[in-house]
């Protein structure tokens, strides 16, 4: 495999920017990766052709005053990109081609990146091992048959694998960093409203947002500043100033308050994760940081909350998928109740009909108040929990999963032990603050291990600095065998 | 304040039943484009030519707020004397339909933008005020057009997405008529304020109607049936004629009205149960996440009190006290803008009691026959004022002036100009009437001393003798002045 595809998006953005390298060889390594895989199933859509003419047009007349010059970024098949097909992992957008660009992406291509592919995902963003995905489940290329998480497993896969140098995901109860946490890469979940979500296929409004997923915290702080900004075509889209998180980057954290909730220590956690956990402590102290015991009492509400409101959402959010104006329509039913039936049931895979049915469920009249209006005032206490804290720490440490990537089929069959992966991620969401997990050690096994910072709403730069004076001190550093070549 | 005689009650077989009516008017709003999307809102444009990615619910697609239509709403609820609320909430209303694209409608359920208020009818027994219950914003659905083809719907997408405002009335209305006197009010209200042009045919304002029965004197509500989606005056009467008599059928036979959903249908006039209680929608309700609350800003509203317009009850007040109107002439008068307009535009230099026997007579007489608003008609402002002028300066008679109209409505020409072409002219010439009736005396002089002698109704002969020799040109004032001088 090629040298290029093994450096990070900091390292080719330097490298084009003083002309060492061209567009087009940065490219082709990807795409030699791309075509050399057998195993990992990342990809839906390859879109290497288009890409290698990009980034010819690119070296021809190279524009390098932007964030992304000539880099071709692979994304997750939940955003919407004008012209290519965009499944979100689903029968029922199987052939979905957009007339339209997502803003996330139109960033990217703004500042200077080009389509490289579209990424496998669980359907509709929903699961937490890349396995309810129409397009057959990923590989983590740490270990043949183990999952890479999800939702945005082939995002994670790919990015791990060299497949794509960074890549973007969406994160709505832990898509981004549960399956960062697995493969041993960075991905930031950023504050609710900071990245637009026009354009995004959606799962649950009020929690989804998308954010970078990329090999360093450089790189994630980089990809961060090109994804941010306002857009009014999203009404819950924050309208702030943008900010150079790449040129503020500073791993000098003297003096800041780390808190730690009692909370995340959960029974039967494996003591890796604790160990891990420990040593994220020691190295936060030893960077200046100060280390503070705190408490977020409603932690433990967290799950059966979000299992109710990110369902509640979804399953409005889904009805539009009826068969009637684009994607799947079974050709069977006799009429208009029939075809939503038969497309619904045919279209949608077991989890998202599990979610659906759960969401219309907490909404029903008679229901509604004991589950919906409950879940939201949680929710409320949650967010408060973290606001609390706030006052006294800058960030909160937590494991950024309760285990280490499992087996494919493992937890496939049961949702509830499925579900509980996402314990450390999904109160982050539900309070609409940021969140990064970097890869901090690795399981006996030797499989990776994510540490999770937590931050204060649009306290971005704050957490990335943590994030980058911790990543320095644990020095990470993973080496895959490439089995998925042979 | 009302005559309790004149109540309207339903004589059944064993009891005399009252008439309990609520309803939901759905009024367009007047805006260049839709509730959260920028398509065009122009009624009948080709099919599907005004939807955008948002209004066919594409993947991805999010709605944005039109602060246009949040205005026209804020204006409304104010002309409805009701309460703005500052704090107001989009829901989702979830429910499949094939011109539904995103599977739910937006809509307002909890926090709706106006609260309570009160609009007063005028109605022949005097005045009521009328209950408003809320106003909430929300997007209307597409159209399904069943028959173009004998085994497919089609679905046409131009109106999916464009605002309504649901008007939700308290269940104050009695009878169909104050049922017609309520929509015209609410109407007027909103054409005044330029918020919804009232439209029934284009279907701009509909209504779900609720009726109940209840015995006469009874306290309690009946249980109601509410029937949905009338798009005219006269059906809504009609529906609930028949849907009240077939409440008190029921009651009076010791059968329970069923809680339910009706249609009306017109060819039949009858309504029909569409779905029962136990079959009613579950629209699981919740709030919109893709949209934060509307949070309005008190000068806003403030701004928008200022700038409102005159409305029809200040103006039939106006009316009354500067144009020495009677309540009925006025509230005529203000029931559209446009007739208002008119109105006002005649008296600017005519005489006001001329002018208005005039609009209110012949004018309004001759719209009816052709079924024509007064923006339609041929004679304008300007030409009513020169016929009411060429009347009050004795250039034609009241007689005449009918004859003038009766061409100015077909062909709108002026009325000066058909007066001069035809030689409609009085004869005010007091020598050459002088002349005429001279003649007149001389050739009766039989009738001359009958009259003399007391036989005072052949004063009425001699003016028909001057008429006819003046070809009904004489003013009549001036012949009626001179026969006097001349008999006594």
């Amino acid at each position: 495999m090629s040298e290029i595809s093994k450096k990070n998006l900091t390292e080719i953005v330097d490298l084009i920017k003083n002309k060492e390298i061209k567009s087009e060889e940065v490219t082709q390594s990807f795409i030699t990766n791309i075509n050399n895989d057998k195993k990992l199933n990342s990809f839906i859509t390859n879109c290497s052709e288009v890409a290698i003419k990009k980034a010819k047009d690119f070296d021809k007349n190279p524009k390098l005053d932007t964030l992304l010059p000539g880099i071709p970024i692979a994304v997750k098949d939940l955003f919407c990109t004008d012209g290519v097909k965009t499944t979100a992992g689903s029968k029922m957008l199987e052939n979905f081609i957009p007339s339209y660009e997502s803003t996330i992406t139109n960033n990217l291509w703004n500042e200077g990146a080009f389509l490289l592919g579209k990424l496998n995902c669980d359907e509709y963003a929903m699961g937490s091992s890349n396995e309810t995905s129409f397009f057959g489940n990923v590989m983590n290329p740490i270990a043949e048959n183990t999952v890479p998480g999800g939702s945005s497993g082939g995002s994670a896969s790919a990015l791990a694998a060299d497949l794509t140098p960074v890549t973007i995901g969406t994160d709505t109860g832990g898509s981004i960093r549960q399956p960062a946490s697995f493969t041993g890469t960075v991905g930031l979940k950023p504050t609710y409203g900071l990245c637009s979500r026009w354009g995004i296929v959606a799962f649950a409004s009020s929690l989804d947002q998308a954010g970078p997923m990329t090999k360093t915290v450089s790189d994630c702080a980089l990809m961060l500043e090109a994804m941010a900004g306002f857009d009014e075509k999203d009404s819950t889209s924050i309208n702030k100033k943008k900010e150079s998180y790449s040129k503020n980057l500073t791993d000098n954290i003297k003096g800041l308050k780390i808190g730690i909730p009692k909370e995340y220590r959960v029974d039967g956690m494996p003591k890796e994760i604790d160990q891990l956990w420990e040593n994220g402590k020691k190295i936060l102290k030893d960077s200046g940081a100060e280390i503070i015991d705190i408490s977020l009492p409603n932690t433990k509400y967290a799950l059966p909350t979000y299992y109710i409101v990110a369902p509640a959402e979804a399953s409005s959010n889904l009805a539009r998928y009826d068969g009637v104006k684009y994607g799947f329509r079974s050709s069977k039913g006799n009429n208009l109740i029939e075809m939503y039936e038969n497309t619904r049931s045919e279209g949608f895979g077991d989890e998202v009909k599990r979610r659906i049915l759960i969401g219309t469920y907490v909404l029903s009249s008679g229901y509604y108040d004991a589950y919906y209006i409950k879940a939201q005032k949680v929710r409320q206490l949650i967010k408060n929990d973290f606001d609390e804290s706030f006052k006294t720490v800058d960030a909160i440490l937590t494991p950024s999963t309760p285990s280490a990537a499992f087996k494919i089929a493992e937890k496939k069959d049961d949702p509830i032990s499925m579900y509980l992966n996402d314990i450390f991620t999904v109160p982050v969401n539900l309070a609409g603050i940021p969140a990064i997990s970097i890869p901090a050690g690795t399981d006996n096994n030797n499989y990776p291990l994510g540490l999770q910072l937590i931050g204060k709403p649009l306290d971005e730069q704050k957490l990335l600095n943590i994030a980058y004076a911790a990543e320095k001190k644990i020095n990470f550093k993973q080496t895959l065998e490439r089995w998925w070549e042979r | 304040m009302r005559n309790e005689n004149s109540k309207y009650l339903i004589d059944g077989k064993k009891e005399k039943w009252e008439v309990v009516i609520g309803l939901e008017v759905h009024a367009q709003v007047i805006s260049a484009s839709k509730l959260f999307s920028g398509s065009s809102t122009k009624f009948g444009a080709e099919p599907n030519t005004q939807v955008s990615l948002v209004d066919s619910a594409f993947p991805g697609m999010l709605p944005v707020i039109n602060q246009y239509c949040v205005q026209q709403a804020i204006k409304t609820g104010l002309g409805l004397n009701a309460k703005i609320n500052t704090y107001s909430v989009f829901d989702r209303k979830n429910y499949f339909y094939a011109d539904l694209p995103q599977g739910y409608q937006i809509s307002q359920f909890k926090n709706p933008i106006v609260g309570e208020g009160e609009i007063t009818l005028d109605l022949p027994e005097g005045t009521k005020k009328i209950g408003i219950e809320r106003l909430h914003l929300e997007q209307d659905a597409g159209k399904s057009i069943h028959d173009l083809d004998p085994s497919s719907t089609y679905v046409d997408l131009n109106r999916s997405g464009v605002a309504l405002m649901e008007i939700v009335s308290k269940p104050d209305l009695r009878s169909p008529d104050e049922v017609n006197a309520y929509v015209k009010k609410i109407r007027s209200i909103m054409r005044y304020l330029g918020t919804c042009d009232g439209n029934m045919q284009e279907g701009s304002l509909r209504a779900d109607v609720n009726v109940s029965v209840r015995k006469e004197g009874d306290k309690e509500l009946g249980t109601r049936c509410e029937i949905k989606n009338v798009n005219s005056i006269k059906f809504m009467q009609m529906a609930i004629v028949y849907e009240a008599q077939r409440q008190v059928g029921l009651l009076e036979s010791g059968k329970p009205i069923a809680q339910e959903t009706r249609l009306f249908d017109v060819k039949k006039n009858e309504t029909r149960s569409m779905r029962s209680k136990e079959d009613a929608h579950d629209y699981r309700y919740f709030p919109d996440p893709d949209l934060l609350p509307l949070n309005l800003n008190k000068e806003l509203i403030e701004k928008i009190k200022k700038n409102l317009p005159e409305l029809p009850d200040q103006k039939k007040e106006r009316f009354i006290k500067n144009y020495s109107l009677n309540a009925y002439e006025a509230n005529v008068l203000v029931s559209e803008k446009e007739i208002s307009d008119y109105f006002e535009e005649v008296i600017k230099t005519s005489d006001i009691k001329l002018a208005k026997n005039w609009i209110m007579g012949d004018l309004f007489a001759s719209l009816n026959d052709k079924n024509i608003s007064i923006l339609q008609s041929p004679v304008t402002a300007k030409k009513m004022s020169q016929l009411v002028d060429s009347i009050s300066s004795g250039v034609i008679s009241g007689r005449t002036a009918k004859e003038v109209f009766e061409i100015m409505k077909e062909t709108g020409e002026e009325p000066n100009k058909i007066i001069e072409s035809k030689g409609l002219q009085q004869k005010s010439d007091p020598k050459e009437l002088e002349g005429i009736i001279d003649k007149i005396l001389a050739d009766n002089k039989d009738k001359v001393e009958q009259f003399k002698s007391g036989k005072d109704k052949l004063f009425g002969f001699f003016v028909g003798q001057v008429m006819k020799i003046s070809g009904g040109k004489a003013n009549p004032q001036l012949v009626n002045e001179i026969l006097n001088k001349k008999l006594k």
